[in-house]
């Protein structure tokens, strides 16, 4: 099969078919770690998880060790985890506070800027040998936006505000929420699992809507009986999608029917929480202005950027991260954010979400999985060529349909290709977008 | 009557007690295993909390950090509705379980009330898609707040920690533990 066949999309059709190779080839999967994760820019923590100098983060980025640290002169710093005398890991635990970081195997010591600061017996190395090249090696590029640090394989290539375009609205959004300007904290504890389905399919669910009925009715009958009102979900249309540059796309859909602890009340959250939530409302709209209060307490916005980073701006506001393993296996990384004045029963609120959502324990999350392992079981029938994601494409797309999916499909199947980005991510592309932006390596 | 000791001291506790929460202990195993989850939820006290926290904070603490489950008894039944619904997918057909249970020691006893920590090892088999057996093993240590009523013992708080790192092999935590 040719890389250029993979995908058909032919919008005058209305015809977007995914050919089940993608997601089961290991050449595919070989093409998608050297085109698309060594090159794009990928999420690996954020500013709160290092607040204090000496803090630490342990992470895998692109299947690489890395870890983040705030050195003592407060800038974030983040490093290959990988000594440069042999190789063993330098920092062994997920997460703590040092000064100097010691590999264990022949305790080379390396200081919060990556220095080489001391080893055993330095005699025994000839004249030549110079400390300064032989510190830790960080990630070709590095740089965050408003606390989000993101790491580049690639040496060259768009800096990171460039990159995430016009998703950095939504970013501000849900920073925005913090109503003392403390900005954000992700909250400790984390989902970490591994799932047996391609990444791809993982992503592609993190903003299907289609899905939620059949797959979540327990979710929405239990809701129903808390007295919420679901069925705009399963109206139509519903929600909105916007693609937003080199692959990125949002779907943004009202809270129906239920609450939001920033900030629309509900009565699940009991009658003790209403003045607060009220207050939490009356200060958006006073720093915001009305228009975007209403956005910000009355819908929710589930981001993706690309290739790998849900954005997943819900009741319990989530920093999702998805990584290819094998061709028909990943990991998954669930961690939840909010304001910093989000303490007591405003926490309460938001984690309540959580552990009824997408926790490994919650209504969300482990039908989800089943459906994902699901679908990748039957790839197993090689036979049945395609899969389709033409939903909506003759119209208007709405939220439940698939717009959002093929947005990420075109920026995947042009850089697996080679090409640096497609030529449009549209269904009907802006003018703009047919500049030709599609470059080839 | 045994020595055993409570809290690091030796002090005594009945060797009835201790077998009597044994039993207890073992019948909810069993009552899981066979899927009786009416039954189960019925060991609960209108006040009982249910909590798993996360692989990655075994003392993370429900309502200030990230934890997987912290239900009430409305939360903690409507957990057992949706298990015995056709749509919840991954339990449904539901998987074959078996729970051991062991290492049980009384830590605290005072009154109607006990204070019970046990190891547990609980085995989930479910061939979902065909492609071959597939086993998650769960292991952990249980915290239980028991309450004796009307000659019963009640479940009043009921904790699951999760000696696993991450959920690497199991993909979520679809059954109760």
């Amino acid at each position: 099969m040719e890389l250029a066949d993979l995908v058909i999309d032919d919008r005058e059709r209305g015809v977007f078919r995914v050919h089940r190779s993608s997601m089961t080839s290991p050449a595919v999967h070989a093409l998608e770690r050297e085109r698309i994760f060594n090159r794009c820019w990928l999420y690996a923590g954020h500013e709160s998880e290092v607040e204090q100098p000496g803090d630490y983060i342990r992470r895998r980025v692109a299947g690489r060790p890395v870890f983040l640290v705030r050195g003592q002169d407060g800038e974030v710093r983040v490093f290959l985890n990988t000594c440069p005398h042999r190789g063993a890991l330098v920092c062994r635990q997920d997460a703590g506070n040092a000064e100097v970081f010691q590999c264990f195997y022949h305790a080379w010591s390396f200081n919060d800027r990556g220095d080489l600061v001391g080893l055993p017996d330095e005699e025994g190395y000839a004249e030549g040998f110079d400390r300064s090249e032989r510190g830790l090696l960080a990630p070709p590029r590095v740089s965050n936006y408003r606390g989000f640090y993101f790491v580049s394989f690639s040496p060259d290539g768009e800096d990171l505000a460039t990159y995430l375009g016009e998703a950095t609205e939504y970013f501000d959004l849900l920073i925005s929420q913090s109503d003392t300007g403390l900005g954000l904290a992700v909250v400790p504890g984390a989902l970490r699992c591994g799932i047996a389905t391609n990444w791809k399919l993982f992503v592609e669910n993190s903003f299907d809507l289609y899905h939620a009925p059949s797959v979540h009715q327990t979710l929405f009958s239990y809701l129903k009986r808390l007295g919420h009102d679901s069925a705009a979900i399963t109206a139509r249309p519903y929600g909105q999608v916007r693609p937003l540059g080199n692959g990125h796309a949002v779907l943004e859909m009202p809270t129906v029917g239920g609450g939001r602890p920033v900030a629309k009340w509900h009565p699940m959250y009991g009658e003790a929480a209403k003045s607060e939530i009220e207050g939490i409302r009356a200060r958006l709209q006073d720093r915001l202005g009305e228009e975007t209060m209403e956005r910000i307490a009355g819908s929710s916005r589930l981001l993706i950027i690309y290739p790998n980073l849900v954005l997943h701006d819900s009741a319990a506001p989530g920093i999702w991260t998805i990584w290819p393993d094998r061709p028909d296996f990943m990991e998954l990384t669930i961690q939840v954010v909010c304001a910093k004045e989000d303490v007591g029963a405003r926490l309460e609120r938001r984690l309540s979400h959580f552990e009824l959502g997408v926790s490994a324990t919650g209504y969300l999350h482990p039908d989800d999985v089943e459906a994902l392992e699901s679908c990748q079981a039957g790839f197993d029938a090689p036979e049945m060529e395609w899969s389709d994601v033409s939903r909506g494409m003759h119209r208007e797309a709405h939220g439940r349909d698939e717009l959002q999916m093929r947005t990420f499909w075109r920026q995947w199947h042009a850089q697996v290709q080679g090409y640096a980005a497609a030529a449009s991510w549209s269904d009907r592309p802006t003018p703009v977008e047919t500049t030709a932006r599609a470059t080839a390596d | 009557m045994t020595f055993t000791p409570v809290n690091g001291k030796e002090s005594l506790v009945s060797h009835d007690l201790l077998h009597e929460v044994e039993q207890f202990l073992f019948f909810e195993a069993e009552l899981l295993d066979d899927w009786r989850l009416d039954d189960w939820v019925a060991l609960f006290t209108e006040d009982a909390r249910y909590v798993i926290p996360t692989t990655d904070l075994p003392n993370g603490v429900p309502g200030q950090d990230l934890v997987f489950a912290n239900d009430d008894i409305g939360r903690l039944r409507a957990r057992v509705e949706r298990l015995k619904s056709r749509h919840a997918h991954r339990e449904y057909p539901w998987s074959r379980t078996r729970r051991f249970i062991n290492n049980i020691r009384i830590a605290d006893a005072s009154g109607d009330e006990v204070t019970v920590n046990a190891s547990y090892l609980v085995y989930r088999f479910r061939d979902a898609t065909g492609r071959g057996a597939h086993v998650d093993t769960y292991v952990g240590k249980y915290t239980y707040n028991l309450v004796r009523s009307e000659g019963q013992f009640r479940i009043r708080h009921k904790k699951a920690v999760l000696d696993n790192e991450t959920l690497y092999t199991h993909g979520a935590v679809s059954i109760i533990l």
